[in-house]
């Protein structure tokens, strides 16, 4: 028969004290791995939640990344009839042929310069991105010096509100409008119309990259895989969101380093959490024995008292989540590994994240609770009566 | 017996519990160690003495982009500039695609490069070999012991950036302290099979006369690019290095975040154990005080056992962390670990200062509630 659960849960009340420290200590160690699992998730978001399935992003052949790319303004025609495209609102195809630089700004709060990415577009690009909202404003004319920001571009940078003029390339440009990217990689970017950008940064005659929408998932695939095997282009077709999946990767050191240090800290607070449960065992030596010659075998002492430390851990869990919960949200930057821009996410303390922390602090506890409970059921039942 | 040892013996008397303890702290301190290494390699360290005198010039938005070559000789025309060279950096892959082979090669102009590298040693005849042959390599001698070249071995290199497959010579081996592992050829050589790259460099290494040039031609250079097609940036080679890590984000609040909640969890830890293992004594400290100990003194014996566990678990945690990092720099699985990166005696002595003060703190309370017993409650004590 089974040690009812409510015996360990009043045992963990009864020594209140030991129980907060210990749970203390795990729930410390849980807010770490959160932190970074938060991190890591809000990046994930930021890239993933970026592009979308329909549309077809078109670079140079080998190179990787908008930047880096640049082909001939004369095969944008060509682009621009291939067979499964869709239309636009106009009745044309609807394409867009962009061009890609980084500027440096320097922060509002003087801590530094930071790369951003400034992204000049045909009007159709706003048709491509559907996921991005016009918040304030109006969005740039074609032909003018216009740019509209992201809502974090607006609040981390200077200069950067409706009526404000930001100076780059080869003169100001008046910000008319603030845009939201739903936490998207566009949300760290600047948009402007495609030729007046392109005569700023002396680049008439080349995009860095083209924007196909394709008009279903299929087309889509069919119209990557012209674009990339048609040899007089020296192009290359992908899908928007595999391009974006793939700059995850900017998250590896935060990863690696996330890794190591959730490892050590775990190691440690299972041995506080290994301490606390021997001293329980040591404390309720009469009480084991007493239940054993009450009749209750030895696997269920050692089930009951693994639970009591499982039960230590989850109570430490909770409280690293709900330590954690302020900061679901809060914004941070990366440097984007592709784009050399930074890249703008947030704090992301998903269901996925914290069912993680719960395993994780649960590992603990049942690493930290196996040898006592061990300990506890072998316990020879007529010294411990005596003792 | 003496205090000293009577806190020692009490210390660890039991021996399961302080083991636990120590281990725990001890993993603690070794992240805080760890922790405190890297921010001493990042924002303490000078680097090597010779880093105080060059200073780099790249491109204002990123390494990514080349700078023409016609830069380099409007560098060397501002005063105390002693030498300039060219750098671009070609690739890290060796052989296969597994990080344990990777290593960095760069080109750069052999003639000017040790000018401006004196800490690189190398045999003036093999720097003149090099010097000589167009396709002539330079690599470190740690490199040599790993992959056991010689001098005069072929290697073909590749490159994710430049699609072509050059074949280099080992011509000289230099030696540095600490360790660069990476290999250096001629930019010329690879112009030869890059069109596209022919008048570029990736960024330029300057070598100043004094260090107190450094800021001064730092900012000539910049304002002298101010109206060029390309805005530079020129900064310390120690402030190189940092904008790589300050890429990654906000890395000093994170260290910061780590240390607090790792000295955090050793309190805690050390406190829970004393409270522990004072409550199971109070029999004891009644008896004590039987005898005639007096309340400070209690107070000081239960104290001192804190400070002795603590300081137990910190000299393991220091240990271990020096042996990890030592691995780590070592290894060659740990790409990006930066090869000077080591725990420092300073550094020792504050993760051990941190932990004898956490085992202070973390003593006083339950001490002083043993202190306080009454003999009479305390002797009927049956815990």
């Amino acid at each position: 028969m089974a040690i009812p659960i409510s015996y360990n849960v009043r045992n963990l009340r009864l020594r209140k004290g030991l129980t907060v420290m210990t749970a203390l200590g795990i729930a410390l160690t849980v807010t770490t791995a959160i932190f970074l699992m938060a991190l890591l998730a809000g990046l994930q978001k930021a890239f993933v939640s970026s592009g979308n399935s329909l549309n077809v992003l078109v670079l140079r052949k080998g190179s990787e990344a908008e930047l880096s790319g640049g082909f001939d303004a004369a095969l944008f025609p060509t682009l621009k009839v291939l067979p499964g495209i869709a239309k636009d609102s106009h009745g044309e195809p609807m394409v867009s042929g962009e061009w890609v630089v980084v500027i440096v700004l320097p922060r509002k709060d003087g801590t530094g310069e930071v790369n951003v990415t400034v992204r000049g577009m045909m009007p159709d690009g706003l048709e491509l991105r559907p996921g991005t909202k016009l918040v304030e404003g109006r969005w740039f004319q074609t032909g003018q010096r216009e740019v509209v920001v992201s809502k974090s571009i607006r609040s981390r940078f200077s200069h950067a509100n409706i009526g404000d003029t930001m100076d780059f390339g080869k003169g100001s440009w008046k910000v008319v409008g603030v845009f939201d990217a739903g936490g998207s990689a566009y949300e760290s970017e600047i948009w402007s119309d495609v030729n007046q950008m392109a005569s700023d940064f002396d680049r008439q005659g080349g995009y860095s990259s083209a924007y196909l929408r394709a008009t279903d998932a299929i087309a889509a695939d069919a119209l990557k895989n012209r674009v990339s095997d048609d040899q007089r282009l020296k192009l290359e077709g992908m899908l928007e969101t595999d391009y974006y999946a793939k700059q995850t990767s900017s998250g590896a050191p935060i990863k690696y380093i996330g890794i190591v240090v959730a490892i050590i800290m775990a190691i440690g607070s299972s041995f506080a959490a290994m301490n606390t449960m021997y001293a329980a065992v040591a404390y309720r030596g009469r009480e084991i024995a007493t239940l054993r010659v009450l009749g209750f075998s030895r696997p269920a002492i050692l089930t009951s008292f693994v639970l009591e430390s499982l039960l230590l851990a989850m109570l430490g869990a909770a409280a690293g989540i709900l330590l954690m919960l302020p900061f679901n949200g809060l914004q941070t930057g990366t440097s984007n590994a592709v784009t050399f821009s930074e890249v703008v996410f947030s704090l992301q303390i998903t269901p996925v994240v914290a069912a993680y922390a719960i395993l994780f602090a649960l590992a603990m506890g049942l690493f930290g609770g196996l040898f006592p409970a061990w300990h506890a059921a072998r316990q020879n039942i007529l010294t411990a009566l005596r003792g | 017996m003496t205090l000293g040892g009577f806190v020692v013996r009490n210390a660890f008397r039991n021996k399961r519990r302080s083991l636990l303890t120590m281990l725990s702290i001890s993993f603690s301190l070794l992240l805080l160690t760890m922790m405190m290494s890297i921010w001493r390699t990042f924002y303490i360290d000078q680097g090597p003495p010779n880093a105080t005198k060059t200073i780099i010039t790249r491109d204002r938005v990123s390494l990514a982009f080349f700078l023409p070559a016609y830069y380099r000789d409007k560098i060397r025309s501002v005063p105390g500039v002693v030498a300039v060279a060219p750098m671009t950096y070609f690739g890290n892959v060796y052989k296969d695609d597994r990080a344990t082979n990777s290593f960095a090669q760069v080109v750069t102009d052999p003639d000017e490069y040790p000018k401006v590298a004196p800490d690189k040693i190398v045999p003036p005849d093999q720097l003149l070999a090099w010097q000589r042959d167009r396709t002539g390599a330079m690599v470190d001698i740690e490199l040599v012991k790993k992959f056991g070249w010689k001098i005069g071995d072929h290697l073909v290199l590749q490159s994710p950036y430049f699609s072509v497959h050059p074949e280099v010579t080992i011509r000289a081996i230099y030696t540095i302290d600490p360790p660069v592992r990476a290999l250096y050829f001629n930019t010329k050589y690879l112009e030869e099979s890059v069109d596209w790259f022919k008048g570029q460099a990736g960024w330029y290494i300057t070598q100043v006369a004094t260090p107190g040039d450094v800021a001064r031609v730092s900012k000539a250079i910049d304002e002298m690019f101010r109206n060029a097609p390309q805005h530079t940036k020129t900064e310390s080679q120690q402030a190189f290095r940092l904008s790589f890590v300050s890429s990654l984000g906000n890395v000093k609040a994170f260290i910061l975040t780590i240390c607090g909640a790792v000295v955090f969890a050793i309190l805690l830890v050390s406190a829970n154990t004393m409270a522990m293992s004072i409550r199971a004594r109070t029999r004891e400290v009644a008896v004590l005080k039987a005898l005639g100990f007096t309340r400070q003194r209690v107070l000081s014996m239960f104290v001192g056992e804190a400070i002795a566990l603590a300081l137990a678990g910190g000299a393991f945690g220091v240990l271990g962390a020096t042996l990890l990092i030592r691995w780590l720099t070592h290894s060659p699985v740990a790409i990006g670990v930066p090869a000077e990166m080591k725990v420092t005696l300073p550094t020792m002595l504050v993760s051990l200062f941190v932990a004898a003060t956490v085992g202070f703190v973390s003593g006083c309370l339950p001490a002083y509630n043993a202190s306080r017993t009454n003999i009479v409650e305390g002797l009927r004590h049956i815990g």
